[in-house]
C-alpha cells in the first residue's frame, strides 16, 4: 500500500507550517530524482498556474441605486455595453465587449484599443468609470436616464464570474493560405509563417490533474490576484477527447467556470487585451492546488511539456469552415523553443499565453499555502469526466418556416 | 528611388498651404504621413516619409525650406514599456532583428535591445497589452 492523504491531513500540516509545497515545474525534478512513491510521501501540495487570454470572462456588478431609482434597460461602462437584463442596477459586463462606436473591422485589420477586459482592468486599478444607463421608467423605478461616474470599492457587489476559463490543452494555429490572417491566436503569417499557441503547458492546471480528480466544484483558487472558486465545469467541457497513455488530452478538454471577488482583485492578473484584427479579450492570472493525495496524483503533477502534445490546426480553412486538415501534433517543449517543425518546414513559435506569469502565479499560491493563509478545499462535486460521455454539439441550421417560439 | 523620413514644422500662416498636393504633383514623390498636428490659425508639424529619386527627394525639401517651413530628418524609436508587458512573448516571433527576444527559453522572458531595433513596426500590431509603442524625434 502506498501513501494515502486526506485534504484533512494536507490542511492540518498547512495550518502547523508543516506542509511541503512546490511548483509543478519544481515537481518534476523531484518525481524524477525520487520516483512516484517517494514524492508522494514528501509533498503535500503542488501549485499550478496559468495566465492566458481568457475571452469568455465577465464580472456580475451591482451599482446601487440612486434617488430617484431606476431599472437600468441598457447600461454603459467607459461606452461599454454591460448586460442589465436581470434585476434594476445589477449587470454584466463581458471581456470581449466592445464600445459602442467601435470601428470594429471597418478598416482591417481591427485594432480593437478598449473594451470589456479594459473596463474590468481599470475597475480592479480602482479607476473612476463613466456609468451611463437608459431606462423605460415605472412606477417603482422612475428614473429614465443616469449619467455619473463610479469607482470599485463604493459599488455594492462586483464579483467575477468566468464561464469558460483554464482550457485544458488547446490547438497549436496556422495559416496554410496565402495571406496573413488575424485570429484570437494572433496573427498568423502565410504558407506556415509562424505558429501560434496558449497553454501554460506543464504549469497548466488542469494538465496537471487530467481525470479531474481533486479539482471540482468547490475548488479553492487563485483567482485573478485574489481568491476565488470553481464554480461549475466551463462552457464547453469536454472530458472525452482521446489522451495520450499519461491521461492528457491530446488537444482542448476541460474547462472551468470560477468566480470569485472583483474587489480582491488586481490588475496586475487581470489585463485589458486588444487582439488585432479579432476583437477585445482579457487576460486572467489562475492557480489551483493540488494536493498530492497518493501516488498517482505525484506522477500526474510531474507530466513535462514533452509529454504534453496539442493538434497543429489551419485557421485559414481548417478552423473556421471546419474542415479536417491532418498538420499532426506538436509539444510544448518545442512551442517554447521558439520554432516547431510542420509538414517539413520550420516554422517561429507565437506564444499567446504568459509563461513567466503563468510561473509566478504558482509561486505566490505556493507562499500563500506555506504561509498558512490559504487552505485546500475538497471539491463538494466532482466535475463531469470522460465517462459522463459529453458530446459537444455544433449549431444546425433549421428552417424556421414562421416559428417565432410563441404559441 | 530611396525613402527619407522628415519632421517639417510649420508656422501658422504656412499651415494654409497645400504643400503635399505640391510635393505629389510638382516633385513627383511618393508621400506616407506617419503623424500630423495641423491647425488652421496655429502652429503644426507634419511626419512624412517621401519617397523618390535622390534629387526629387532634395528639390522637395528645398522647395519646403523655400517656403520657410522647417525641416528635421527623423529618428523614430520603439519604446517598450516593461510595467505594460505581459512576458507573452509573441513579439518575439515577429521581431525580424531579435531586438526583442525571448533569449532564455527556460526562462521565457521578454527583453529589448533597442539598437537592434529597426522600426518595422510590427510588434506595436502584435502586442495584445500594447505595452510596445512608437516614439518621433528628430534625430
Amino acid at each position: 500500500m502506498g501513501v494515502n492523504k486526506t485534504y484533512e491531513e494536507i490542511n492540518d500540516k498547512i495550518r502547523r507550517g508543516k506542509a511541503v509545497v512546490v511548483t509543478a515545474e519544481e515537481m518534476i525534478g523531484i518525481v524524477e530524482e525520487k520516483g512516484c512513491a517517494r514524492a508522494a510521501e514528501e509533498v503535500d501540495v503542488v501549485t499550478t498556474g496559468t495566465f492566458g487570454p481568457m475571452c469568455s470572462s465577465g464580472a456580475f456588478l451591482n451599482f446601487g441605486h440612486p434617488s430617484p431609482r431606476i431599472k437600468m434597460k441598457k447600461v454603459w461602462l467607459n461606452g461599454v455595453e454591460a448586460y442589465t437584463g436581470i434585476a434594476a442596477v445589477d449587470a454584466y459586463i463581458g471581456a470581449a465587449q466592445l464600445p459602442e462606436n467601435d470601428p470594429e473591422n471597418k478598416v482591417y485589420p481591427g485594432k480593437f484599443v478598449y473594451g470589456g477586459g479594459h473596463v474590468i482592468q481599470d475597475l480592479v486599478a480602482r479607476k473612476p468609470v463613466r456609468l451611463e444607463a437608459i431606462a423605460y421608467g415605472t412606477d417603482c423605478y422612475p428614473r429614465k436616464k443616469i449619467e455619473t461616474v463610479i469607482t470599485l470599492d463604493e459599488i455594492n457587489d462586483a464579483f467575477l464570474f468566468n464561464p469558460r476559463n483554464a482550457y485544458q490543452n488547446y490547438n497549436c494555429a496556422v495559416n496554410l493560405g496565402n495571406r496573413t490572417i488575424y485570429t484570437y491566436m494572433g496573427i498568423l503569417k502565410p504558407n506556415l509563417g509562424n505558429a501560434g499557441y496558449s497553454s501554460a503547458g506543464q504549469l497548466s492546471p488542469l494538465l496537471n490533474d487530467p481525470h479531474y480528480r481533486t479539482i471540482g466544484i468547490g475548488t479553492r483558487i487563485f483567482l485573478g490576484g485574489g481568491i476565488g472558486y470553481v464554480a461549475w465545469h466551463g462552457t464547453q467541457h469536454h472530458p472525452n477527447v482521446p489522451r495520450g497513455e499519461n491521461g492528457v488530452p491530446l488537444g482542448g478538454a476541460g474547462t472551468l467556470a470560477v468566480i470569485g471577488d472583483l474587489k480582491q482583485m488586481s490588475p496586475e492578473w487581470l489585463v485589458g487585451a486588444s487582439f488585432i484584427g479579432y476583437g477585445a479579450s482579457m487576460y486572467v492570472g489562475i492557480g489551483i492546488p493540488i494536493p498530492i493525495l497518493d501516488e498517482e496524483m505525484a506522477r500526474y503533477t510531474a507530466v513535462k511539456d514533452e509529454e504534453i502534445f496539442c493538434p497543429v490546426v489551419d485557421y485559414s480553412e481548417g478552423y473556421p469552415y471546419g474542415k479536417s486538415i491532418d498538420l499532426g501534433y506538436v509539444n510544448y517543449r518545442d512551442l517554447k523553443s521558439g520554432k516547431v517543425t510542420i509538414r517539413g518546414k520550420e516554422i517561429p513559435t507565437t506564444p499567446m499565453s504568459s509563461y513567466p506569469r503563468a510561473r509566478r502565479i504558482a509561486e505566490i499560491l505556493k507562499e500563500w499555502i506555506k504561509s498558512g493563509r490559504f487552505e485546500l478545499t475538497q471539491p463538494v462535486a466532482p466535475l463531469p469526466s470522460a465517462d459522463a460521455d459529453i458530446v459537444l454539439h455544433s449549431l444546425p441550421e433549421r428552417n424556421v418556416n414562421g416559428y417565432n417560439g410563441l404559441k | 528611388m530611396i525613402k527619407n523620413r522628415v519632421v517639417c514644422f510649420f508656422s501658422a500662416s504656412q499651415s494654409e498651404q497645400p504643400i503635399i498636393f505640391r510635393l505629389v504633383k510638382d516633385y513627383d514623390l511618393v508621400i506616407n504621413i506617419l503623424k500630423a498636428d495641423i491647425n488652421p490659425q496655429k502652429e503644426g508639424y507634419l511626419v512624412v516619409e517621401l519617397m523618390g529619386s535622390k534629387e526629387q527627394i532634395e528639390q522637395g525639401v528645398n522647395y519646403l525650406k523655400d517656403l520657410g517651413v522647417r525641416v528635421e530628418p527623423l529618428s523614430q524609436t520603439v519604446v517598450w514599456h516593461e510595467d505594460i508587458c505581459i512576458q507573452c512573448g509573441a513579439c518575439a516571433s515577429f521581431c525580424p532583428t531579435g531586438a526583442l527576444d525571448i533569449t532564455d527559453r527556460e526562462k521565457m522572458e521578454v527583453s529589448f535591445d533597442n539598437s537592434r531595433c529597426v522600426v518595422c513596426g510590427m510588434c506595436l500590431d502584435c502586442c495584445p497589452t500594447r505595452a510596445v509603442k512608437l516614439h518621433f524625434e528628430v534625430a
